[in-house]
Parts: structure tokens; C-alpha cells; sequence
């Protein structure tokens, strides 16, 4: 089980944070604190590490998680995200904070992954939004990192 | 200003992040939020209602700000106004801002639990989706309550869309989660299982993580979810990659299905014969496929395939009967050991360690054991350099002890200070274990004193000086070692307690050569004095009384020394007394005294090794198991608790030399007696193999502990050779019990062994320490009893004793008085108070009622006295009937508190009485009313 996601720029913003863990806020915050701290200085240089885009994504699992299968969970969130923007970026999830969040609500709920397939996520969350066709942003692609930790 | 995307085009709202992503600094950002807040918060003020729209794009808005890092406190009745709009984008922010900013507020849970129950109602599956990721995403006690009953048929009903199905299985699971008390199984729970058939893998996949974690807790509900789990699991791994459609993910058929599916099968023992075939069929299919070439060079192609293949091996290594799998599992990860990815590296460390424990796979893992230290050596990553440290630990055997310790040794010299008090503890538990030439052993920790004195713990010298003082072939090879190792000019404080207490031990053996006369090892210690800690010149100390007993032509230069005023007015009492004593000691005393009481200190009993409780404590008994351990945890786990070695055995198995290093002390001295037959540990010295043999309970019993019920301390036995006394106290869910064995006649007790029986259902953990076998005519031996109530229980521990009294075989067995009313604690209220709790436990199970006679006189302050002695408080003035009894008090276990009020009401014509105990657990109302009734 997950117990949050975290999303976060290079400077350290916030941009997403999805708890599936019961904790005050002022827990949250002090993890959230806590945590990107540990990770910004750290670089990709460590195992853990893969190369993504540029933000940060972090996936709190439990020991027993299996690791690799956790990271693909992230990859193919990025999938998703990528496929509803049309190629997304940072400020895709600024200005559109809140659809990210009904796309990660779509293939992922209470910690477990609920839909495998793109194409059912991607119907699913093309469904609820009866609107219009996605402009493309004109930002470049620059480097995401995943990370996890346990 | 980047162009704003997609979505029904809140302008407002892409303006204002824009205005917050243009301001130049914190302070203009602050000031650029705060004016909005005042605008939204005017906004939902004002008299004018606003559309939902203006409601969708304020709520939005504050959710933003909050996500920024700011707080928010106002919104909430919005955001659950919108939860009733009919249009699916209002709705769907509003259920955004209720699940991210979740409130307390119960007034605001009503009126969110009732937009819930409309949506789930609505039958459309959108709304009933949103609803559902909202409860999931909440996961309260408050929605547990108003939906757990609901959910499951929503799950099971023939008519729900499969998207539906999916976020109610997850829904439940996170409810079950949080709340599983108000997550009841049921009919449905059969019908879930058969989910597992469904046509639609992503209802499969959301239903096998709801069984999973059920069948976790209920594994017999769920038991027939192991062929289904099988056969889907079969299906997908002989398929081929075009076959699952968009399930397969870069060329892996449904890798997130078949990893659930294999863990679900871990909450099992291994099937059935039948089934059995076909899963080994699946596990061999995963196995060769890992051999095959990748279909992809994608690093998502290799990181799906493998995330299959390591939880196939975890299913193996829990089955951990096919000995063919494991050897192959264990190859496979002998490969990874080589890959250029650092995460196979790392996690092929991690499962070897657990394949290291498999008898079947012991030696397959002993093979890679040169790449294994070749990692310790390369590895640029600390996380897997650690692995590398605990894989040559669990594969280390008596075979190649010699060069694991080496290669860690040489490691400790350069690695990272936050592993280096394990790898300390782990090559002194290794040098131990598998010493065979204790010469080596006693290198090893002086090797590592040397190089990592800080972190080498009390546990490990205490330990060195254990088996030196026990084992007489190594001790003059040992005073030789320290006695060079003390020369270097800047030698561990460690290394000089080490020193000062072998050489005090056994300075003797090497006093012969010149090069090491009494003078010059006294004078080697004693340079080293002032620079050490108050410990170990207190240690010091107690070295020189013995060199004056060793050595009588050192005894004016220590007696100088003691009677400096530095030592005899030394600012620290502990010293100072020493110095005192000690120089009395020598003065005062004869040869022959000085003699007896400084003599070698006697052999230490065998215990569990006090380094291996210690690093169980550090790491969890899991990760440090080995093969013999694990079997001998087995056996010894009688209490079914998971830990197999509490920490308060820790304390009690190395009795600290320095405390205690002349025996001089009030304290008994340590027993000297043969140590126990199994060196497996207290445990077992206290549980094994007596329950068969053990006597009925000596009649009488039974009054005695009822006695015993409302006092703790007193005789409980006796009979013409034997008295057995208690004194016990107890504090909140823990207590320690004396029990004292006397011996009444004028002859030996020998082969002395009490032994506590517990019934397998005992919920309480308790510890005894072993007494001495030989318990001399007319002496008391005192035994310690540590007792941790874990969860209420009823029955009692029986202490059954076997000695042999001139030539007869004598046993008997007692029950003993530890029983649920000691972990009272008494609590004082008023009278409404009192009675305000009382009717809140108006539950028929919470009551419990008995009326009996009364079988001791009726006397009111007898009876007073008695509910104190109960633990409950007493309370006066809080029944109107003034010859009513009432009293409370709270029950401490591990797991729980449990709250009790009790009402004592006497019928003095009838002589009767009628009790009636009220808790908040209907098994403990029932314990404690039977164990009362019995007092009067």
C-alpha cells in the first residue's frame, strides 16, 4: 500500500500531495517538510533514483512493496498525465492542479492501483470531462526525477 | 503568460495563479493571496448567493492557496454545496476540497455523509465513483460507520459497472484499513472471492488487493481464493504479450495482477497437490522467462518483468518447499548480483537473505559469497553496501566464519558511521557463534574495539569477558592479548575495562614473565586512569583489590594509591566508597579472607547471547534469524507472541561485571550452578518439557490462590518440607512477583527446578529468571517473576516445583495468583460521574450479574478492605443505598485500557449478595465478576 504521493519542483514547491494515510496536518506538513529536504540535496545519483522530468515524485510504500512495480505505478501516472496534456510539463500541473488530481483519482485510489490500463483510465477520465480538446503549453520538456523511498 | 489549458476555463482562477506565479517575492505573494482570501471571504458573505460556478471557482481558489502551504479555515460549507450540484464538474471539486482539506467539524461530516449517500444512491456510476474515491480518500471512522454495510453490496451486486466495482472493492479496503472493527465479514464475502474470475482484469486487479489484505486477518474465509488466485495467475503467465490487450504493459502481460496474485498466495501455505502442480508450473514458466531476451530495451519492459519475478521468488522463499525452486530462485538472483542496474543489485542482495535461511538454499547462496564481498567493497551506494553486510551475515556458517569476519573487519575500518554499531554486533555475534579456536575470538573483539571502540556497546565486552571467565583454555592467551593491545599510547576506553577486568581475572597467568611482572601490568593500567570515565576507574579500582590479593608485593604501591586523597575524597561517591572499602579490605583482612573474597569470579550461566537480543532490538527479530534460529524460535515461542525475546531478558541475561564485580554486594551472588542443559535461552529454561510430567495441583490450591486475589503478598504453599511465599506488586499492565522457596528441613534440595506452565491462551508474557538447583537445608532462594499482561485472560499460570529430598522425587504444583484484577488501577469520580458511565455501558454483554451467598461473615469494613485489595477504588457516598458497595477502576493490558465499575449490593437477612460488573469488555465483566464472587 501507498501511503501518500508527493510532487514537487526542483525549488522544492509543493505540487501535489495525496494522503492515503489518517494523519493531522501538522504531521503532514512535518513529513512533507522533512522529506523534501532529505531528497533535494541528494541528487540522482543513488540507487534509488530514476531520471524523469522536472519535478520530483515521491511514493511513501511499505517495506514489503514490491519496489520495482511501485515505480512503474509513477511512470505510468507521468503516462496518463502526458496523455490528457498532450505532452505535460510543469506548469500543466500548476494551472491545472486540480485535474491532476482527478487523473491520479482515476487509476489510483486509497493507496492501491485501481485501473491497469490506459485506455480504461484514460476513457474514464476522458468521460468525466465533457470539455474541450487540451492547448498545448509552449514550456520545453526539461528533466523529472522519481524517486522512491521507503 | 503560458497559454491555460484545457477544462471548462476558470479564468478567474488561471489569473490568479498567474498573479502568484509573477510575484517577485514572499512577501508579495503573501500580500497577493491575503487580498484574495478577503475577496473570496467577502464573496461567501455576501448577501448576494452565488451561482455554482463562482462557488466552483472560490472553493478552487482556496484549494490552490492551501496548497501552497498556506492555511485554510473556511470554504467547507461551500465545497458541501457543492457536493449536492447536479453538474459533474461542481461536483467534482467540491468532493476534491472535502477529501484534501478534511475537516472534524460533525455537523459538516452529517451534511458530507448525506451528499455521499445521494450520490451512491443515484445509480450514476459517475457520481457514484466520485462518492466513492471521496470515502477512500477519507477513510474516517465517521464514514467507516455510515458506509462499511453499504459498500459490499454496492461491490457484489449484479448490476454495478465494472469502474464501479473497482473503486468500491479499493473503498472497502481502505475502510477495512482504518477501521476494521466496522467492516463485518459476511454473505459477501464468498461472492468477492469470485471476483477473481471477472472478466474485466481491472475488477480483478482492484478485488485481489481487497482479498488479500482480508485474507490476511481471515484466512480461513478466504481459503478458496487460492485455486482461483492460481488458475488466473496460470492464465496470465502462458499467455502470450497481445493476448491481455492494454493489460500488458511493455510487453509484460498484467505485471500489477500477477504481483497481487502472488502476494495474495503468500497469505497462504503452500496448496494443495493438485493445485500445487499448476503453481509450480507458473513459478517455473516466470523463471524461464527471466532467461529469455527482453522483448523491449525500455527500462519499464525489464522493471515489470522483474517486479514479477522477485515476488514469484518471495512466494517460493514463503512456501520454502521446493527445493528445485529455490536452487533456480537463487541462480536468477546470482545473476542479478552482476547487473548493471543498482536496483536488481539491491534487491538481489535483499532476497538472498531471506533464501540464505532455507536449509534447501543454504548452500546454493554460500556460492556468490566472493561477488557478495566483492559489493562491500565496490558498491558506491551505502543503502546496498548494507545489504551486502546482512547477506554475508545470514549466509555466514562455521565453513567460512573466518574470512565473513575478515572481510567485515576489514569493512568496519571504512564504512559509514550510521552502519558501524551493527557491523560490530554482528562480527561479534558471528565470531561467537562460530568460534572454534577461541583465540581467534578473543582477536576478533579486540580487533574491534580497536577500530570501532565507540561503537562497541556494553553487551559486547560484557560478553568477551563472559566466555573468557568460562572458557579456562583461552584465559592466559587473553590476559596475554590485552596486556599487549594495552600498550599503545592511545588505546579505546573499552579496551582498558576489557583489560582492567581479564588482567584482574587472570593477570596471574602472565605475571611469570618479567616483561609483564605485577608492578608493570598495575603500572599500565594506572596510567590509563585519569583519562578514563567514573565506570571504569570504578572498575579500576576493583581491578587493583584484586591484584592485591594476586600479587602481594603490589600491595603498598595500590594501597598508596587507594589511600591518595584524590581516590579517598573523591568527588564521586562511588569511587570514593570503593576506595574506602577497598582499602579497609586490605588492610584489615587475612590472607585467607582476602583470598576467599576475591577469589576468580565463578563461571557465568549460559544464556541467549545478550548481542543477539540486542541486535533483534535494533533490527527486528526477522532480519537476524538464521537457520538455527529460526528453528529454535520455533520451539521456544510457547506464548504464540511474535516476539520470541523481550527486552527485559536483554537486562537480565549479562549481569554487568562492573556492577557487580567481587560479588561483595547486597544483590545475590550469580549462580554458580551447571548452566541448563539447552543453552536455547530463558524461555526455554522456563517452558520446556516439564508440562507432561508436572504433579495435579496440590489440593488446597485453589483456596490459597483465591486468597491471593485481593492480596499480593503472603504463604501460598506449604507443606513439611517446603514453604512457598509470594510478594508481588504490580503497576499499570506490568508486575514483578518474588516468589520465595524455602526449605524447611535440615537436608539438601536437589535438581530444584520450578517451572511455570501456561495455558496456550495465555494473554500475558512472563519471564522468570532460573534459580540455583541446590537449595541447602533451611535456606531460601528467591526467584523473579516479570509478568506483562497483553490482553485480558482467565486462566492462570501454574508453578509447578520438582526437587529431589533425600533420595525421593518430590513435585508439586501450585497455581499462581497472577490474575486480571492485578492490573487495576483504581479510579476516583463522583457519583453522576459514576453513574453517567454506567449507563453508558447499558450493553446486555458489558453486564455481568452474579447473586450467591455469602460464605465468610458479612462484615462491612472486611468487605471495604476487600474491593481496595481488588485494585478497584472505592467510592463513597455515590450509591443512595448507604449499604451498598461501589467501585471503580481501570484494567491495563498491552493492547487496551479497559474501563470497570462494579456494585457490590449485601441482603443481610438473606445473606446474600448481588455483584454486578460493568466494562466496556464483555470477557473481562465476566472474569472479574467471577473472580470477585469468590471473595465473600
Amino acid at each position: 500500500v501507498v501511503h501518500f504521493i508527493l510532487l514537487f519542483s526542483r525549488q522544492g514547491k509543493l505540487r501535489l500531495q495525496k494522503w492515503y494515510a489518517t494523519l493531522p496536518d501538522k504531521e503532514r506538513t512535518k513529513i512533507t517538510r522533512e522529506i523534501i529536504q532529505i531528497i533535494l540535496p541528494r541528487g540522482h545519483r543513488t540507487s534509488k533514483f530514476v531520471d524523469w522530468k522536472d519535478l520530483y515524485f515521491c511514493c511513501a510504500v511499505e517495506n514489503q512493496d514490491n519496489e520495482l512495480l511501485t515505480l512503474q505505478i509513477v511512470h505510468r501516472y507521468v503516462e496518463l498525465l502526458d496523455k490528457y496534456f498532450g505532452n505535460v510539463c510543469g506548469l500543466d500541473i500548476i494551472f491545472n492542479f486540480e485535474k491532476a488530481y482527478f487523473i491520479l483519482d482515476e487509476f489510483f485510489i486509497g493507496g492501491e492501483i485501481q485501473e491497469t490500463s490506459k485506455k480504461s483510465a484514460v476513457k474514464a477520465i476522458e468521460n468525466s470531462d465533457m470539455l474541450q480538446e487540451p492547448v498545448k503549453s509552449q514550456e520545453d520538456r526539461k528533466t523529472y526525477t522519481v524517486l522512491f523511498f521507503f | 503568460m503560458p497559454a491555460v489549458s484545457k477544462g471548462d476555463g476558470m479564468r478567474g482562477l488561471a489569473v490568479f495563479i498567474s498573479d502568484i506565479r509573477n510575484c517577485k517575492s514572499k512577501e508579495a505573494e503573501i500580500k497577493r493571496i491575503n487580498k484574495e482570501l478577503a475577496n473570496i471571504r467577502s464573496k461567501f458573505k455576501g448577501d448576494k448567493a452565488l451561482d455554482g460556478y463562482s462557488k466552483k471557482k472560490y472553493v478552487c481558489k482556496l484549494l490552490f492557496i492551501f496548497l501552497l502551504g498556506h492555511d485554510i479555515d473556511f470554504g467547507h460549507m461551500e465545497a458541501v454545496n457543492l457536493l449536492s450540484s447536479n453538474r459533474y464538474t461542481e461536483k467534482q471539486i467540491g468532493y476534491l476540497f472535502i477529501s484534501v482539506l478534511v475537516n472534524s467539524n460533525s455537523e459538516l461530516i452529517r451534511l458530507i455523509n448525506n451528499a455521499i449517500k445521494n450520490d451512491l444512491a443515484s445509480r450514476n456510476p459517475t457520481f457514484m465513483g466520485l462518492a466513492l474515491h471521496c470515502i477512500a480518500n477519507v477513510g474516517s471512522r465517521e464514514m467507516a460507520e455510515a458506509f462499511a454495510g453499504e459498500i459490499p453490496k454496492i461491490l457484489v451486486a449484479g448490476d454495478t459497472m465494472d469502474s464501479v466495482k473497482q473503486s468500491a472493492a479499493l473503498c472497502l479496503l481502505r475502510l477495512y484499513r482504518t477501521s476494521p472493527d466496522l467492516v463485518p465479514m459476511g454473505d459477501w464475502t464468498s461472492r468477492v472471492v469470485h471476483l477473481l474470475n471477472d472478466q474485466h482484469l481491472g475488477v480483478v486487479t482492484a478485488a485481489t488487493s481487497l482479498i488479500t489484505t482480508l485474507a490476511q486477518k481471515n484466512p480461513e474465509e478466504f481459503k478458496t481464493s487460492v485455486s482461483l488466485a492460481v488458475s488466473r495467475l496460470s492464465r496470465i503467465v502462458t499467455s502470450a504479450s497481445t493476448d491481455l490487450q492494454d493489460y500488458t504493459y511493455y510487453f509484460v502481460p498484467a505485471p500489477w495482477l500477477s504481483v497481487k496474485l502472488l502476494r495474495l498466495l503468500q497469505c497462504y501455505p503452500p496448496p494443495d497437490p493438485a493445485v500445487r502442480g499448476r503453481l509450480t508450473e507458473c513459478l517455473e514458466t516466470i523463471l524461464n522467462k527471466a532467461q529469455e531476451p527482453p522483448k523491449s530495451k525500455k527500462v519499464q519492459h525489464s522493471n515489470a518483468k522483474n517486479a514479477v519475478l522477485f515476488e514469484a521468488i518471495s512466494l517460493i522463499i514463503h512456501h520454502d518447499s521446493e527445493p528445485n525452486l529455490l536452487v533456480r530462485a537463487c541462480n536468477q538472483l546470482g545473476q542479478f548480483l552482476q547487473h548493471r542496474e543498482t536496483n536488481l543489485r539491491y534487491l538481489a542482495l535483499e532476497s538472498m537473505c531471506t533464501l540464505a535461511s532455507s536449509e534447501f538454499s543454504h548452500e546454493a547462496v554460500k556460492t556468490h559469497i566472493e561477488t557478495v564481498i566483492n559489493a562491500l567493497k565496490t558498491e558506491r551506494d551505502v543503502s546496498v553496501r548494507q545489504r551486502a553486510v546482512d547477506l554475508l551475515y545470514a549466509m555466514c556458517d562455521r565453513s567460512n566464519a573466518q574470512q565473513i569476519v575478515a572481510e567485515m573487519l576489514s569493512y568496519l575500518e571504512t564504512a559509514d558511521y550510521s552502519i558501524r554499531e551493527e557491523i560490530v554486533l554482528k562480527v561479534a555475534i558471528l565470531a561467537e557463534k562460530y568460534a572454534v579456536d577461541y583465540t581467534w575470538y578473543v582477536d576478533t573483539i579486540l580487533n574491534l574495539i580497536r577500530i570501532a571502540g565507540d561503537y562497541v556497546s556494553e553487551e559486547v565486552w560484557y560478553r568477551v569477558i563472559q566466555i573468557v571467565i568460562n572458557r579456562d583454555d583461552v584465559q592466559g592467551y587473553a590476559a596475554k592479548t590485552v596486556f599487549e593491545a594495552l600498550q599503545a599510547p592511545a588505546c579505546h576506553e573499552n579496551l582498558v575495562k576489557v583489560g582492567g577486568y581479564i588482567l584482574g581475572e587472570f593477570g596471574n597467568l602472565i605475571a611469570g614473565d618479567p616483561r609483564s611482572s605485577p608492578l608493570i601490568q598495575f603500572n599500565l593500567l594506572h596510567s590509563k586512569f585519569h583519562l578514563c570515565s567514573v565506570p571504569t576507574r570504578a572498575l579500576l579500582l576493583s581491578t587493583y583489590i584484586k591484584f592485591v590479593n594476586l600479587f602481594p608485593e603490589v600491595k603498598a604501591t595500590i594501597q598508596d594509591v587507594l589511600r591518595s586523597d584524590s581516590q579517598l575524597k573523591n568527588a564521586d561517591v562511588e569511587l570514593q566508597q570503593r576506595a574506602v572499602e577497598y582499602l579497609r579490605l586490605s588492610t584489615v583482612a587475612s590472607t585467607d579472607i582476602l583470598a576467599t573474597v576475591l577469589e576468580e569470579m565463578p563461571p557465568f550461566p549460559e544464556r541467549e547471547s545478550s548481542i543477539l537480543a540486542k541486535l533483534k532490538k535494533k533490527k527486528g527479530p526477522s532480519t537476524v534469524t538464521d537457520l538455527e534460529e529460526t528453528k529454535r524460535e520455533r520451539s521456544v515461542d510457547v506464548n504464540g507472541g511474535p516476539e520470541p525475546a523481550p527486552a527485559s531478558t536483554s537486562a537480565a541475561s549479562t549481569p554487568s561485571p562492573s556492577a557487580d564485580l567481587l560479588g561483595l554486594g547486597a544483590a545475590p551472588p550469580a549462580p554458580t550452578g551447571p548452566p541448563p542443559a539447552s543453552s536455547g535461552g530463558l524461555l526455554v529454561d522456563v517452558f520446556s518439557d516439564s508440562a507432561s510430567a508436572a504433579a495435579p495441583l496440590a489440593p488446597g490450591s485453589e483456596d490459597n490462590f483465591a486468597r491471593f486475589v485481593c492480596k499480593n503478598n503472603g504463604v501460598l504453599f506449604e507443606n513439611q518440607l517446603l514453604q512457598i511465599g509470594l510478594k508481588s506488586e504490580f503497576r499499570q499492565n506490568l508486575g514483578r512477583m518474588f516468589i520465595f522457596y524455602g526449605n524447611k528441613t535440615s537436608t539438601q534440595f536437589l535438581n530444584f527446578t520450578p517451572t511455570l506452565i501456561c495455558a496456550d491462551d495465555l494473554q500475558a508474557n512472563i519471564l522468570t529468571k532460573p534459580v540455583d538447583p541446590t537449595v541447602d537445608g533451611g535456606a531460601q532462594v528467591q526467584q523473579v517473576v516479570n509478568i506483562e499482561c497483553v490482553s485480558d485472560f482467565t486462566e492462570a499460570p501454574v508453578l509447578n516445583i520438582q526437587f529431589r529430598y533425600g533420595g525421593t522425587f518430590q513435585n508439586v504444583s501450585v497455581k499462581l495468583p497472577i490474575t486480571l484484577n492485578k492490573f487495576f488501577q483504581p479510579t476516583e469520580m463522583a457519583s453522576q460521574d459514576f453513574f453517567q458511565r454506567w449507563k453508558q455501558l447499558s450493553n446486555p454483554q458489558q453486564e455481568v450479574q452474579n447473586i450467591f451467598k455469602a460464605k465468610h461473615p458479612m462484615d462491612t469494613e472486611i468487605t471495604k478492605a476487600k474491593i481496595i485489595g481488588f485494585g478497584s477504588a472505592l467510592l463513597e457516598e455515590v450509591d443512595p443505598n448507604p449499604a451498598n458497595f461501589v467501585g471503580a477502576g481501570i484494567i491495563h493490558t498491552k493492547t487496551t485500557q479497559i474501563g470497570c465499575l462494579l456494585r457490590l449490593e449485601p441482603n443481610l437477612q438473606a445473606q446474600m449478595y448481588r455483584l454486578t460488573l460493568r466494562t466496556s469488555k464483555d470477557t473481562v465483566s465476566q472474569r472479574l465478576c467471577e473472580l470477585l464472587s469468590e471473595q465473600f
